[in-house]
């Protein structure tokens, strides 16, 4: 494991420090008994249990996580098509315009993001609410989607989508028996990123809301401003925890499915 | 009556004109943007026949085999398939099959999915599916791995699959892409018998397409030697090796001495050509170009003899050096021999015996001689 000199270990304490200390004083005060978030009187899950009961709270979470897995779902859709045809067909004009424009919300600040579409939905007249905040988590999160999907596919060995049109496969069943299930692990964890992004939007989606749909970070965010509270803090927490487990998932799944490969490669050449 | 080669066995349809071609390729061009990949090239294919497609990469060899796949389309001409065009057609309406040069294996699926993928595409019985894969387990000796993954195969299997599964609809005929292409040597060898052997057990037609010239001769019925996009000379490897009809062809298949000269005299289906600095050379020619024309001589290096003595025949066909290199390969010895005017003359000998008494060694004086019908006179 290297050397354990003294400024490794310090690099190692700072480096954690900074990233981590907020995060786990926010666990810290989630249990804490005492309503007053900086003073800690003992341990309590009490505001866990309280959360159950704070209606508007779950109602946010209820929107958050439809927004997300409609969003989600349709920006798989369309990044994955977005990627197959910037990587297919690479001699279309205007493809260098086509594959820039499907990057630049990528790094557009998402105020300029959120306030054209909310002049689009003023324009064409469209009632903000639920809706309009799926579309506009669609929009901005289709572009990561295309991105992960699209590196997977440059690595993609097209011939054996030739091999399965060769062997009498129609264009649209290649597409589903032999491409889809080979990019399928890409486009999920672009899938993934896009349901997170969506959970965790603020900017984009106060921008888009109307009347009866607040996500959770609306939510939170306009609880912080009469106060922090300490069920504010329990609700974080449980993000966290889901969001880590997710990852740490991800990772373990990834890790055992290298591992197994590697092995079969060995057995493959062993004989 | 003396024949060039060996002759494999008594199967020469392109030689009798009442057959007819299986496939037949006619003035076909095919254009990327303002590059001509394949310019007007036309070409037969029998039945049973056992076809390659050889040249330098670039030259347009696996154009014309994705156009057979169907792949890419033509820009001009047509290809026919017994008796039927092509155009239009694609690739997954067409009768014939692929094995492609990476193998394309699919991924996800096991070795007899896979082999099952085809049939599964024709609407074939699941019973009759799973009797026709076992088949092909067992022809390509794969009957153990069936419910292996391609990663779990090593080269030599994946190959095997690959070419088990483009055999499964049993295609009227069989386009190979650099099949042995990813194979080492040794393995690469074995396995040029097996597909001969294979395509003689099944009475299929095989296009292959191949940059190796000794796979090319070891395995087809005839060669398409390709430059350019287009065809240089169709013929029998023999042929190709001892009648190349071109200086390009002589030089890319083997190696080759070429004697550069002028028509002295003509005479009786023999050439006289003067080479320069004393070096007559009598050549069997079945044309007759004009006296003064330019013509040279190919003769290949195991066809030039290297002596001490003068042969009876000197000066026509023989010519004094000296040797200058001497390469050892084992079965056989190469020997370059400087001439007095600097030209470096190939000549190799078979190492039939172990121990040679008093051998040739090093800036020796040497006669090189060869027979009148030791080469052939190329026009160009």
């Amino acid at each position: 494991m290297g050397n354990w000199s003294r400024f490794n270990i310090a690099s190692i304490v700072l480096g954690f420090g900074f990233l981590y200390l907020p995060i786990v004083l926010l666990v810290i005060f989630s249990f804490n008994e005492s309503k007053l978030v900086t003073v800690w009187a003992g341990f309590s899950t009490k505001w866990y249990a309280q959360l159950w009961h704070n209606q508007a709270l779950l109602d946010a979470a209820w929107v958050t996580i439809r927004v997300a897995l409609i969003s989600a779902t349709c920006a798989t859709v369309l990044g994955t098509l977005a990627a197959l045809a910037l990587v297919r067909y690479t001699r279309f004009r205007g493809r260098m315009l086509f594959s820039g424009m499907v990057y630049a919300p990528l790094v557009m600040p998402e105020v300029i993001t959120g306030l054209s579409l909310l002049l689009l939905f003023v324009a064409i007249g469209l009632d903000r609410g639920f809706w309009t905040i799926t579309l506009a988590h669609i929009t901005f999160t289709m572009c990561f989607v295309a991105v992960v999907v699209q590196s997977r596919l440059l690595s993609f060995d097209q011939s054996i989508e030739e091999a399965a049109l060769d062997l009498g496969a129609t264009p649209v069943r290649t597409f589903f028996a032999i491409t889809l299930p080979v990019i399928a692990p890409a486009v999920f964890s672009g899938w993934v990123l896009a349901f997170t992004l969506s959970l965790d939007d603020l900017v984009i989606s106060s921008f888009t809301t109307g009347p009866g749909a607040t996500t959770l970070p609306m939510k939170i965010y306009s609880q912080v401003r009469l106060g922090v509270t300490p069920e504010i803090n329990a609700i974080c927490t449980i993000l966290i925890g889901i969001v880590a487990i997710g990852v740490v998932v991800a990772s373990i799944v990834t890790k055992q499915r290298e591992a197994q490969r590697e092995k079969d490669e060995r057995a493959a050449f062993a004989q | 009556m003396k024949s060039l080669g060996s002759i494999r066995r008594s199967f020469a349809p392109w030689a009798d004109p009442a057959s007819k071609p299986f496939i037949s390729v006619k003035n076909v061009t095919k254009k990327f943007g303002d590059f001509t990949a394949v310019d007007d090239l036309s070409l037969n294919i029998y039945t049973r026949e056992f076809f390659a497609l050889l040249g330098a990469s670039g030259c347009g060899k696996s154009t014309l085999l994705r156009m057979l796949a169907g792949f890419e389309q033509p820009t001009s001409g047509e290809i026919i398939l017994d008796g039927q065009s092509l155009a239009g057609i694609p690739p997954y309406r067409r009768p014939v099959n692929m094995m492609f040069q990476s193998y394309a294996l699919f991924p996800h699926m096991t070795v007899e999915t896979n082999i099952a993928f085809g049939l599964k595409q024709d609407g074939m019985p699941k019973a009759d599916i799973a009797e026709r894969v076992g088949q092909m387990l067992k022809l390509v000796k794969l009957e153990k791995f069936a419910k292996r993954k391609p990663h779990q195969l090593s080269g030599g299997q994946r190959q095997r699959v690959a070419l088990a599964r483009s055999l499964a609809k049993r295609p009227k005929v069989l386009l190979l892409d650099e099949p042995l292409g990813a194979l080492d040597k040794k393995l690469r060898e074995e396995t040029q018998f097996e597909l001969m052997d294979l395509q003689q057990e099944l009475g299929l037609t095989f296009v292959v397409v191949t940059h190796d010239q000794e796979e090319a001769m070891t395995m087809a019925d005839r060669i398409a030697v390709m430059s350019h996009g287009k065809v240089v000379q169709v013929a029998t490897p023999a042929e190709i090796y001892e009648a190349p009809n071109s200086r390009f062809v002589a030089d890319f298949i083997g190696d080759v001495n070429i004697f550069d000269g002028t028509v002295f005299a003509a005479e009786n289906g023999y050439l006289r050509i003067e080479t320069g600095n004393g070096f007559p050379i009598r050549m069997a020619s079945p044309e007759k170009p004009a006296i003064g024309a330019k013509a040279a001589a190919a003769i290949r290096p195991e066809k030039i003899r290297v002596s001490r003595q003068p042969p009876a025949h000197a000066p026509i066909n023989a010519v004094e050096g000296e040797i200058w290199d001497i390469g050892y390969l084992g079965d056989m010895t190469v020997f370059h021999v400087r001439l007095k005017d600097g030209r470096v003359v190939k000549a190799s000998s078979l190492n039939a015996v172990r121990a040679v008494e008093d051998p040739f060694g090093y800036d020796q004086q040497v006669w090189i001689s060869f027979g009148e019908d030791a080469g052939v006179v190329l026009k160009d």
